[in-house]
């Protein structure tokens, strides 16, 4: 049996020899998460900030439903995904299963809540404190939604390196709609499942320690701009 | 007489003006004009209700009885377009000290080279020249409050209500925002500010309005509220007040 | 590279153009992990994409959820191993026809200490009710897989349900071969695996092969066209294309010459 410390040093060559197969496993993670967060920001953000801003019936539900969503098991969000895009399902004909497509709209799907719920949050308590100010200084309501953005815009950004760091290190969603394939779909996630299931575990190590790495580089920015926005009085609960 | 005066241009009264919260009256307010020239001073100890009329008098809280009026009118949007306010803690953009000023003159139409100039005549007023770059959040606590009472002044307001603005202030930081209120007053700006100290109304205030209660309990002259006052009320608030 | 990534995806997701045409550049293959994990496919795969042009994309996962993915018409092709469900498959009309490509076998694996005493073994089924008999700690996939299905086959002949002992000393780990082999490893427990993931696997621990080359143990795969008549958007010419070449002599052949460790994997026996 190979010892352990032996995979571990086979692990550290593959990371610094820059093994080509490695590091286009990883731009596709990082392409494929990054495209999901974006798209996750178009959606979330402007639906947390009307759920902040807005009045309106049944608002508790959602916001109450939205929270419960963020909590929700990839693996679930993966078959709903598989179920909608397959051909038996009602987007088949799009051919989209089995592409990077696919998996950017499995992980849009699991970061959105995320992303509209801390939106929702610190917008809120941004607006509750603002609010007596801007209507005195004659800012109505539906103006103000700009105002509040660009103010939470630390605690925003925070919000989405926090969906960020769900979307990249997730594996149960995007190995059921990716299928894994080599070459197509197959992001650090996969990779590491499918190497360990192979026992061949350096390479799953060194993308393990690649993961690890973009999630600790991504909790320190996190970190970072918690600090700054807890200064200005904005804190995610 | 006090009827002549209401009909007076930068007037403000109130009538019959009442809000009550599980059955108990916040503010109970008969009639009420604020019509002199100089600073009007709202004086009385806490829960008197003073915070909550001059939020009722600037359009921020609708009774749920009674009217504000200015000149004659029911207070309209050009009105409280035409009034500023500063509130006890000062809720800054967080953005820079310029920023912050420059948020409001945007909104009012300046041009670019137009709002520069007026902002830097703005921190000049203020003593917060050089700060323009730094973050609003980082000011000090009597700095904070310059700024918010510069952004007030920067909608060129007919009135400015400030909500005890130097109750969590030291002595040299309270003098400076006294000494920006008299001369916003001088340059004929109607102050209408809330104060628990009596030394503050004392050295600030023209008339002044004693409350308890949710009651006014005496409205005049300054002097003579303060040295002579006719009520129980306000003879017991100054004695208290003068003692602490 | 960014900018072609985000074009990509815009038209994928149908902003810029229409569905995706069907001009039938790859195909999907709906396999199992014994032929992925054994390396079998990145073998042989090169050479069918260089002759034709055409790109294969494998789905490796168990047996059971393949002929799932492929009644959904979520693949062009299926290639796994269980002859009885491949049958049913074609059966219900959601294949064209069967055809038989190769076997491996399958190979019990356990530990070098070998409590059942099995070891030299040419008998799947003794060897079972011996392990049963000490019960000492057996790994099943509990997946429904091809290999699952297979070792249920054989413990069936023994007449012992195993499933009563199920989180006692027998463990089903609803996982793939590799993953079941890491458990296994990992608690020195009997298991079965097709020889192919076995002589893949790195992180064998104390596992060693105990009990092999019974007949009963082969293992055969077939391979199936979706059916386009179910699935109007299944790429059946390309598809039709992969199957031809892989039971035709070029990809017999790239079959019989993988080994791994010298040892050959599996048996081309297309007809």
């Amino acid at each position: 049996m190979q010892s352990f410390a032996s995979e571990f040093n086979q692990a550290i060559t593959l990371i610094f020899l820059g093994d080509s197969e490695l590091w286009a496993i990883v731009l596709l993670s990082l392409q494929v998460s990054i495209f999901a967060v974006l798209i996750s920001a178009l959606i979330g953000m402007p639906v947390g900030a009307a759920l902040a801003v807005a009045r309106f019936p049944g608002r508790r539900v959602l916001i109450v439903l939205m929270n419960a969503l963020m909590g929700f098991p990839p693996v679930v969000v993966g078959l709903l995904v598989y179920l909608t895009l397959s051909r038996s399902g009602p987007l088949g004909v799009l051919e989209l299963l089995y592409t990077p497509t696919a998996m950017i709209i499995a992980q849009v799907v699991l970061v959105t809540p995320i992303v509209a719920a801390l939106t929702r949050q610190v917008v809120e308590m941004l607006a509750e404190e603002y609010s007596e100010q801007l209507r005195s200084l004659g800012v109505s309501r539906l103006a103000s939604v700009p105002v509040l953005l660009w103010d939470a815009r630390i605690a925003l950004v925070t919000a989405l390196l926090a969906g960020f760091g769900r979307a990249i290190a997730e594996v149960g969603a995007v190995i059921i709609v990716g299928g894994n394939i080599n070459h197509v779909t197959r992001v650090m996630t996969t990779t590491i499942a499918l190497e360990t299931s192979k026992g061949n575990l350096a390479l799953a190590l060194a993308l393990g320690a690649i993961l690890i790495g973009i999630a600790v580089a991504v909790n320190a920015m996190v970190s970072a701009l918690s600090l700054r926005a807890e200064e200005e009085g904005l804190r995610h609960a | 007489m006090r009827d002549l005066i209401s009909e007076m241009a930068g007037c403000l009264s109130v009538d019959e003006l009442q809000i009550t919260r599980k059955g108990q009256a916040l503010l109970n307010v008969p009639h009420l004009s604020l019509d002199g020239p100089g600073p009007t001073l709202i004086l009385g100890p806490n829960g008197a209700g003073k915070s909550l009329l001059l939020r009722c008098l600037h359009g921020l809280i609708v009774p749920e009885r009674g009217q504000v009026r200015q000149d004659g009118a029911l207070l309209n949007a050009d009105h409280k377009a035409r009034q500023g306010m500063v509130f006890q803690q000062p809720v800054l953009l967080r953005r820079s000290v310029a920023a912050n000023l420059d948020f409001v003159l945007k909104r009012q139409g300046l041009t670019r080279t137009g709002r520069k100039s007026r902002i830097e005549e703005l921190l000049a007023e203020g003593g917060l020249e050089g700060k323009a770059r730094q973050s609003a959040r980082s000011l000090s606590g009597g700095e904070a409050q310059r700024l918010a009472i510069l952004r007030a002044l920067a909608l060129n307001p007919e009135t400015l209500f400030l909500d005890e603005p130097t109750s969590a202030l030291d002595p040299s930081a309270t003098q400076m925002i006294e000494r920006m209120v008299q001369r916003a007053s001088a340059r004929g700006v109607r102050i209408v500010m809330v104060t628990h100290d009596i030394g503050q109304a004392r050295r600030l205030a023209t008339d002044v309005v004693m409350m308890q209660g949710g009651h006014v309990v005496e409205h005049g002259v300054a002097q003579q509220v303060l040295d002579t006052p006719k009520s129980l009320a306000s003879r017991r608030y100054l004695a208290g007040g003068l003692v602490t | 590279m960014i900018r072609n990534f985000v074009r990509v995806n815009l038209v994928a997701l149908g902003l810029l153009v229409g569905p995706a045409t069907a001009e039938e550049s790859f195909i999907v293959v709906q396999s199992t992990t014994s032929t992925q994990n054994s390396g079998l496919l990145d073998y042989i795969l090169p050479g069918f994409e260089a002759e034709t042009g055409i790109d294969v994309r494998v789905v490796a996962v168990g047996t059971g959820q393949a002929i799932r993915n492929a009644v959904n018409g979520d693949g062009d092709v299926l290639l796994v191993h269980s002859k009885q469900a491949e049958d049913q498959f074609v059966a219900d009309g959601w294949g064209v026809e069967r055809f038989d490509v190769m076997y491996n076998d399958f190979v019990l694996v356990g530990p070098k200490s070998d409590p059942a005493k099995v070891k030299g073994s040419t008998d799947i089924v003794a060897a079972l009710t011996a392990v049963w008999d000490t019960q000492t700690p057996f790994a099943s996939r509990g997946d429904d897989s091809g290999t699952h299905k297979a070792e249920m086959q054989h413990w069936q002949a023994t007449g012992i349900d195993p499933t009563n002992a199920s989180g006692e000393w027998y463990r089903e780990t609803g996982s793939g071969m590799g993953a079941t082999l890491n458990v296994a490893s990992g608690m020195d427990a009997y298991v079965m695996t097709d020889r192919a993931t076995w002589l893949s696997f790195g992180n064998r621990g104390n596992l060693e092969v105990l009990v092999e080359r019974d007949p009963r143990l082969f293992n055969q795969y077939g391979v199936i066209l979706v059916s386009p008549e179910k699935h109007p958007g299944v790429r059946s010419a390309a598809g039709q294309r992969f199957i031809d070449w892989l039971t035709g002599p070029d990809g017999q052949t790239a079959i019989e010459s993988y080994k791994l460790d010298g040892q050959q994997l599996f048996f081309p026996n297309a007809k």
